[in-house]
């Protein structure tokens, strides 16, 4: 049966062999066709040799989620052959190297067997044994070229800007990519039945990853110091500050007008970000969930002493080390909670890279309207991965909200100073910044303090800091982004609820279950605390499905804490193994409750 | 209220510095420390070194992590903006705050716990990065808060107030700072205020981090025979092995001590450190021989003093990194985000 434009493929290979610059390549053609394609690595915590998967969904209808049901696997990587034969959909299609011959255990009477001899053609054709093993890889893109009509102009035309400047590079690959086609072509029958037609869906739309957005994003929201102990999976994000301050922020002599601190560790990273943010600085570190463990005290000294920071969290699979090269959504109560004593903070949770690059902006604005450390929670699959998303848009009038910082004409005309006093009433004091005027002098302390920045161990005094600080947060909530919201397809008394990276997945679901005649309200929290929509969602519906991506339910337990919901109507759907979650998770999860019911 | 301020009192007697101010002006708060504490006495030098350089308070931010010497920024400067942050992490937020604006002159407070055990790293890296500050230690090699157990700064040997001896070998600051690539390593004694104040001025005249480790007795826990961090103790075995004077950028330089005994080192701002040896071998602009020799003297007991090591090719964080002359604080908005063209320029490249 053929399916043009909306299939799924997976490619096998040894880490270290430069295959994602072959993935990246089918990526980009593919997009160029104008047709919709997402891309989902798939590492090690390694550097060479362990197996890595390369997955590629094309979708007509746009759908960004992972995607279980893979039609046709590129099986390159012996030591995973097994598991990546058995991975394939019936009737579906296995390329091979056949150089060497198959292995008869592991044949499936259900799969269509393809073989390209890829090492023998690129040991003809080319000396040396890293060139060799780099144009294997593109040699299989010219064999799927062939295989599911990716218009070869087009790669063409890709080789040429990459390797432009180095014709025997852009010879090479090319040779590469026509000895893969022309094999494909003559011996197997080209093109399958599952291949690729040109669409002009992606005129408008780009293919980034979250972590180049956020990065991008703290360029754009002013942000001048960024401070930092790598950790995967959050380290692009730093690279690609760096890269975009090289490039933006650097004058005529060379001089930099950012500063990157590389930090002995995670403890230190946010201590620079806070030293900064009292200076007067954007600031902000990105990190993972051992770096937040780690960043605790400090957070806490941010949120009592009210202190700007923004803290990029790439989430990973925790607990510990867990699976570094996995995502997850396992610290939404981390975050939230995060520090000991009685603490809450702000948080956003964008769903995608285009998001990613908005909220950047949006935390450094709360972080110093606020005056307390923001959370940006993402994860290795928005972080990480390449993602179709509409353009990025900048609205050049944006100025940066400061909140309340006295200049040296406002000291100077005021009687006196006082750091923590709630002037203004909505619990948000004034602040000042060292060097600016003598009368904006305070001090700033992690111990206990009155409202006028002096130390006490007086209980009505303590609380009445504490209270203020409470309110300010709570005020928050109506400030960060607003949940997306999509009512079902006719009126129901189910909804669903999500966060951060599983929208992909719940918004195709709800389209599936829809044809089922399921229909669902959805809704999305984009920040924490949550705004009085949520508990109004929560009210309106009698069942509410909570998707994320954690054993044990983290935003479910959010929400019941944060809004007083009974729990029993928060039904609980979880994926949490470490792959993206797709739209087969949300189905089973919600099939599984209304079966019961009925 | 559980601080309290100490009024300003209009004494127009007093001497007066450069720009106008006169010493009162570089107070703080009343010293909530025990009497006879060696903290305060530092605080009192810090204070005539502020004072003598003529900067003015509020261009000062003066940092501290957590125990009694941390407690001490209160005590000083009380129109400069002040941080008492989280225990051995204020090397951390002074970098971070260097960073955004290296205009101001930042002092860090610490102590043998919050620098030699649990902000060890922090002190480290700090000296690596030469972050343009300067950096006391205020050394009594006990937990006074908690009422007396060793610091690692406590030397073998040494006993407690209920008798017990250290068996650890002690980390000493000084050598640590010098083995790490510190540009500016001193000893003092809170004892001598004439050693220590021109020590500090030449530590706030460096450009780089310039540590000064001050043996301050603790006189609650650690002032009993038996301790070598007692007052008696001190006093008894420190050797001061280079004096150091800090003569004004305006001044004329005159040498009136024997040669081969003085040192000129002029510093960044044209100032001058003029070091007065008392050992006719010891070099103080030589990493390797100075860590040697204080090594030596110490095995015979003697606890050295004096600006042990300056280096005469400073190069701070700042210039390090490349970073522009304005504080990064200072740059406008608008020199910052590359705007909307820019944006739709750059996404050719994500397609």
């Amino acid at each position: 049966m053929t399916r043009i434009n909306d299939f799924a493929f997976k490619i096998a290979t040894p880490n270290g062999t430069g295959s994602s610059s072959a993935n990246g390549l089918l990526m980009q053609a593919i997009f160029r066709m104008g047709v919709p394609v997402t891309g989902k690595n798939v590492f090690p915590s390694n550097i060479q040799g362990l197996p890595t998967w390369y997955e590629i969904r094309v979708s007509k209808d746009g759908y960004t989620a992972r995607t279980q049901q893979f039609d046709l696997m590129l099986a390159l990587n012996a030591q995973t052959y097994q598991k990546d034969v058995a991975e394939v959909r019936t009737n579906g299609w296995l390329l091979y190297d056949s150089t060497w011959p198959l292995e008869g255990s592991v044949a499936r009477a259900d799969v269509t067997y393809l073989g390209v001899p890829l090492s023998e053609m690129v040991n003809g054709a080319f000396k040396g044994v890293r060139e060799r093993i780099l144009m294997k890889n593109i040699a299989y893109v010219g064999a799927l070229a062939a295989l599911l009509e990716i218009d070869t102009d087009v790669i063409r035309t890709l080789l040429k800007e990459k390797f432009g400047r180095k014709p025997a590079l852009m010879d090479s690959n090319q040779k590469a990519v026509d000895l893969g086609y022309e094999y494909a072509k003559t011996h197997l029958g080209a093109p399958l039945p599952i291949h690729l037609a040109p669409l002009d869906l992606t005129k408008d739309a780009i293919l980034i990853d979250g972590n180049t957005s956020s990065g991008l994003g703290c360029v754009y929201a002013g942000a001048t110091v960024g401070a930092w102990y790598p950790i995967t999976p959050s380290t692009s994000l730093m690279e690609g500050f760096k890269g975009f301050c090289d490039k933006f922020r650097k004058t005529e002599d060379g001089k930099k007008k950012f500063a990157i601190l590389q930090a002995e560790d995670e403890l230190a990273a946010i201590g620079m970000v806070i030293g900064a943010s009292w200076a007067g600085a954007r600031a902000f570190t990105p990190t993972s969930g051992p770096g937040i463990s780690l960043m605790g005290e400090f957070v806490g000294l941010a949120y009592y002493a009210e202190i700007p920071a923004v803290i990029f969290d790439v989430q990973r699979t925790g607990p510990s080390t867990g699976m570094p090269t996995r995502t997850q959504q396992g610290d939404l109560m981390l975050c939230a909670y995060a520090s000991h004593g009685d603490t809450r903070h702000i948080c956003l949770y964008p769903s995608d890279p285009r998001e990613a690059f908005e909220f950047a902006v949006t935390a450094f604005d709360l972080a110093e309207r606020f005056q307390t450390p923001v959370f940006v929670l993402s994860d290795l699959d928005i972080g990480m991965n390449d993602w179709m998303v509409p353009k990025l848009e900048w609205d050049d009038s944006y100025r940066p909200d400061r909140g309340k910082v006295l200049s040296a004409a406002e000291l100077e005309q005021a009687k006196q100073f006082y750091r923590y006093l709630d002037v203004d009433g909505d619990g948000i004091p004034y602040r000042t910044l060292p060097g600016v005027h003598p009368k904006g002098a305070f001090f700033t302390r992690g111990s206990g303090h009155n409202k006028l920045g002096g130390y006490t161990e007086d209980d009505v005094e303590y609380a009445d800091v504490m209270e203020r600080i409470s309110r300010k947060t709570q005020n928050a909530a109506q400030a960060v982004p607003a949940p997306f919201v999509r009512k079902g397809s006719k009126a129901t008394t189910l909804g669903l609820l999500t966060v951060g990276g599983c929208h992909g997945a719940c918004m195709e679901a709800l389209d599936l279950l829809a044809k089922d005649g399921i229909a669902l309200d959805y809704m999305r929290v984009r920040g924490f605390p949550f705004g009085d929509e949520v508990k109004k969602f929560l009210d309106a519906h009698e069942t509410v499905f909570v998707v994320e991506q954690n054993r044990d339910g983290q935003l479910r337990s959010l929400l019941t804490l944060e809004t007083g919901v009974p729990p029993a109507k928060l039904s609980s759907v979880r994926y949490w193994g470490g792959f993206p979650m797709s739209a087969q998770h949300v189905i089973a999860g919600v099939k599984a409750k209304i079966e019961v019911a009925a | 209220m559980t601080y309290i301020a100490k009024p300003k009192v209009h004494a127009p007697t007093l001497t007066k510095n450069e720009i106008g101010l006169t010493r009162r002006d570089y107070e703080g708060t009343v010293s909530t420390l025990c009497a006879g504490c060696g903290h305060d006495s530092i605080t009192a030098a810090i204070i005539q070194a502020f004072w003598e350089l003529s900067i003015p308070p509020y261009k000062v931010a003066k940092l501290s992590g957590i125990g009694c010497s941390s407690k001490t920024p209160t005590y000083f400067l009380r129109e400069a903006h002040g941080f008492n942050s989280v225990h051995g992490r204020m090397p951390a937020l002074m970098s971070g705050a260097n960073a955004a604006n290296g205009d101001i002159t930042y002092i860090g407070v610490s102590g043998d716990g919050d620098s030699l055990s649990i902000g060890f790293g922090q002190f480290g890296h700090a000296i690596r990065r030469n972050v343009n500050a300067l950096y006391v230690l205020e050394n009594n090699g006990v937990y006074g808060l908690t009422k007396g157990q060793f610091s690692a700064a406590a030397d073998k040997g040494s006993t407690s107030k209920k008798g017990e001896a250290n068996t650890m070998e002690p980390i000493d600051g000084c050598l640590m700072a010098l083995t790490l690539g510190a540009t500016f390593v001193a000893r003092s004694f809170s004892g001598d205020k004439a050693q220590l104040v021109p020590i500090l001025k030449a530590g706030l005249a460096h450009k780089g981090l310039a540590f000064v480790d001050v043996i301050s007795p603790c006189v609650t826990f650690n002032d009993h025979e038996g301790s070598t961090k007692s007052y008696a103790y001190t006093r008894e075995h420190n050797v001061e092995i280079v004096h150091a004077d800090f003569v004004p950028p305006a001044e004329e330089i005159t040498a009136d001590y024997a040669s081969g005994t003085l040192q000129n080192v002029m510093m960044h701002d044209g100032s001058w450190v003029r070091l007065r040896k008392f050992a006719q071998e010891y070099d103080a602009t030589n990493r390797d021989t100075a860590y040697a020799y204080i090594r030596a003297r110490q095995r015979e007991g003697e606890v050295l003093t004096g600006l042990l090591y300056i280096s005469p090719d400073s190069q701070d964080m700042h210039t390090q990194m490349g970073t522009v002359e304005t504080p990064l604080v200072q740059l406008p908005y608008e020199s910052l985000c590359p705007g909307n063209a820019e944006l739709q320029k750059l996404q050719a490249k994500f397609r």
